[in-house]
């Protein structure tokens, strides 16, 4: 991750201004109209519920949905950060962050490291895991083959289950949290309580959504992973080696991918398929963000996990059980509207 | 003299998958040149200068100021001083203009001189300058034109491969892009190769010229004499 600081390089007294307003004048108008309309239906949906439930409630699973979006929107950042470097989704990603919430399991309860030391040092060895992978199972294909790339991917899917079944087994496991979660570490909101396991899960993916974002924009192997998820071809034509871009897409997904496993985990149990759920609900967040946005994929996820708990906790006919189902039937409705996502900045992959 | 060649490129053949397009080409540009290709429509001049660039399979003898290439990867070609500036312009529609020249200059190590360069083309092309911060994408054709040509140049290249810039472009804008050509020529002192179907146009610049036809060189020689050649005449000056 190397490659140095190379700032933005012409910078006028005010560049950061002008620029900021005519990025403002370009996708301002388009975007207010996404964000109006979802204002909308919030506006509607949040008045008809504090008559049916009180405001109380409605704040109540307004946290607790915020909670549920966080979790997958670490995961959605994972899943566009490899999308964008190779123009594929990555199947394996939802077990890669398994096997790496298992390694930082490993590190914190049987080697004694602290959680947080656990989580970075797992994170570490999933990245240098993943570029391992890469080099060996992905570079030797053509970056266009999609299929062949695919293919590999879905070999390591069932790989890294394998072998995660064989060390581990199947019994649930206790992760440990990196934040308080005695029975009063939580604020106090309207009545609505916000634990600070919650605040920690929060705080730590918009942190992660703020580094990812400045290391793309500020250094130069950022702005080589831009140029290539931009246009490949041209990318191969100014220099950049296109294998350690894509390469540098893999360790950075899988870190993050750990770092998301980590965060869910306790309030799940660990298992070889305890990603599994999560992965769809993620996969829908980044597909809703338009996939090839960090900033889409987060606000994806929080809008998957609203959706979900206030159609599981308002509408007993649809329940818990068919939650997934309406939080989808969200997703299939903006993409008819929108087809490249809300945030997506190209036409979305034809496989 | 062979030594002193920007390009020296002997005895090429080169083709896609089981396709063999290029069957025998040989040319070669001088440093401070302006030469042009011309041919038909899938004569394999795109071709050719993919094979410079090395991304397509090649036979044969590629020499960049004395290297060879053949078997290099694109990236090192890029090193070696090659910019090419591919048909339909290749620009990076997703980055900003000023985005996309700063990865112009993603092979360079001199990053101190990189700003004043980038400076110098917005100053060539001030429409450019006007659009910094906006994508690329949302340029006129005429723009991102001249925006795939400073991308191009921002590696400093002892070569810059053309390859139909006129394509697509109001006659007039294409002259003037052509004027800015000549001029980068004369004044930065550019080599350049220009794969070009407007012979008028190219042959307002070029030093000299060669015709392909069927992946083969059928013709060559200095712009003067081609343009008074009756085959060249009658099949690209429309006279
Ligand atoms: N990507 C490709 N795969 C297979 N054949 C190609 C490809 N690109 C070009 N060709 C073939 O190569 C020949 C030469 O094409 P090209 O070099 O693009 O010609 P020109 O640029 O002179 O019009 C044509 O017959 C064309 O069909
Ligand atoms: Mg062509």
């Amino acid at each position: 991750m190397s490659g140095g600081s190379t700032k933005t390089q012409v910078k006028a007294a005010n560049g950061g201004l002008e620029r900021g307003m005519v990025a403002l004048r370009n996708v301002g108008a388009r975007r207010m109209q996404t964000f109006g309309g979802l204002l909308a239906v919030l506006v509607v949906f949040s008045v008809w519920a504090v008559i049916d439930g009180g405001s109380k409630l409605l704040l109540q699973r307004t946290f607790d949905g915020l909670n549920n979006g966080f979790i997958y929107s670490a995961m959605a950042l994972s899943l566009v950060l490899i999308y964008r470097s190779t123009g594929i989704i990555n199947f394996a990603q939802g077990n890669m962050a398994m096997f790496g919430t298992f390694i930082a399991y490993v590190l914190i309860v049987e080697q004694g490291l602290s959680v947080v030391a656990g989580v970075i040092v797992a994170m570490v060895i999933s990245a240098i895991g993943a570029a391992v992978i890469e080099r060996l199972f992905v570079w030797p294909f053509d970056p266009k083959n999609h299929l062949a790339i695919t293919i590999v991917t879905l070999s390591w899917y069932l790989i890294i289950a394998a072998l995660a079944g064989i060390i581990w087994a199947f019994d649930p496991r206790a992760f440990p949290s990196p934040f308080p979660t005695g029975a009063n570490d939580y604020v106090s909101i309207g009545g609505a309580r916000i634990r600070y396991a919650s605040l920690g899960i929060w705080a730590t993916v918009l942190l992660t959504l703020v580094l990812v974002t400045q290391l793309l924009r500020r250094t130069k192997i950022g702005l080589a992973f831009r140029a290539v998820s931009s246009n490949l071809d041209s990318g191969r034509l100014v220099g950049i080696r296109i294998g350690r871009v894509v390469q540098l897409g893999w360790a950075l997904s899988a870190a993050v991918g750990t770092l998301a496993g980590c965060l869910i985990a306790p309030s799940l149990l660990l298992d070889p398929n305890f990603m599994s759920k999560v992965l769809i609900y993620s996969f829908a967040a980044a597909t809703l963000g338009g996939l090839d946005s960090l900033g889409g994929a987060v606000i994806g996820g929080l809008i998957i996990g609203l959706v979900q708990t206030m159609s599981g906790g308002y509408f007993k006919i649809i329940g818990s059980e068919f939650s997934l189902a309406s939080a989808l039937a969200v997703i299939i409705v903006i993409l008819l509207v929108k087809p490249s996502g809300l945030f997506g900045s190209r036409r979305v992959e034809r496989v | 003299m062979t030594d002193g060649r920007v390009l020296d490129v002997q005895g090429l053949q080169a083709g896609y998958g089981q396709v063999t397009v290029l069957r025998d080409v040989g040319l070669y540009v001088d440093p401070g040149e302006v030469v042009v290709v011309l041919g038909a429509n899938g004569a394999g001049k795109t071709t050719t200068l993919r094979a410079i660039c090395q991304s397509v399979w090649t036979k044969g003898s590629i020499r960049v100021t004395g290297r060879e290439m053949r078997g290099k990867d694109t990236a090192d070609v890029v090193r070696a001083g090659v910019a090419h500036v591919p048909q339909g312009r290749g620009t990076f529609n997703d980055l900003t203009v000023l985005d996309n020249l700063e990865v112009g200059a993603y092979v360079r190590r001199d990053r101190k001189n990189v700003n004043a360069d980038i400076e110098l083309w917005f100053s060539i092309f001030p429409r450019l300058e006007q659009r910094k911060y906006q994508r690329a994408g949302s340029l006129s054709g005429g723009e991102q034109q001249m925006l795939a040509v400073a991308r191009a140049l921002m590696s400093r290249p002892k070569l810059l491969l053309l390859d139909e810039p006129s394509l697509g472009l109001a006659p007039l804008i294409s002259q003037d892009l052509f004027r800015h050509f000549g001029a980068i020529n004369r004044e930065q002192g550019v080599t350049m190769l220009v794969v070009e179907q407007n012979a008028n146009l190219a042959f307002a610049i070029a030093h000299r010229a060669y015709v392909l036809e069927a992946g083969m060189v059928s013709t060559s020689g200095s712009a003067a004499e081609l343009r008074e050649d009756d085959a060249v005449r009658r099949a690209y000056l429309g006279v």
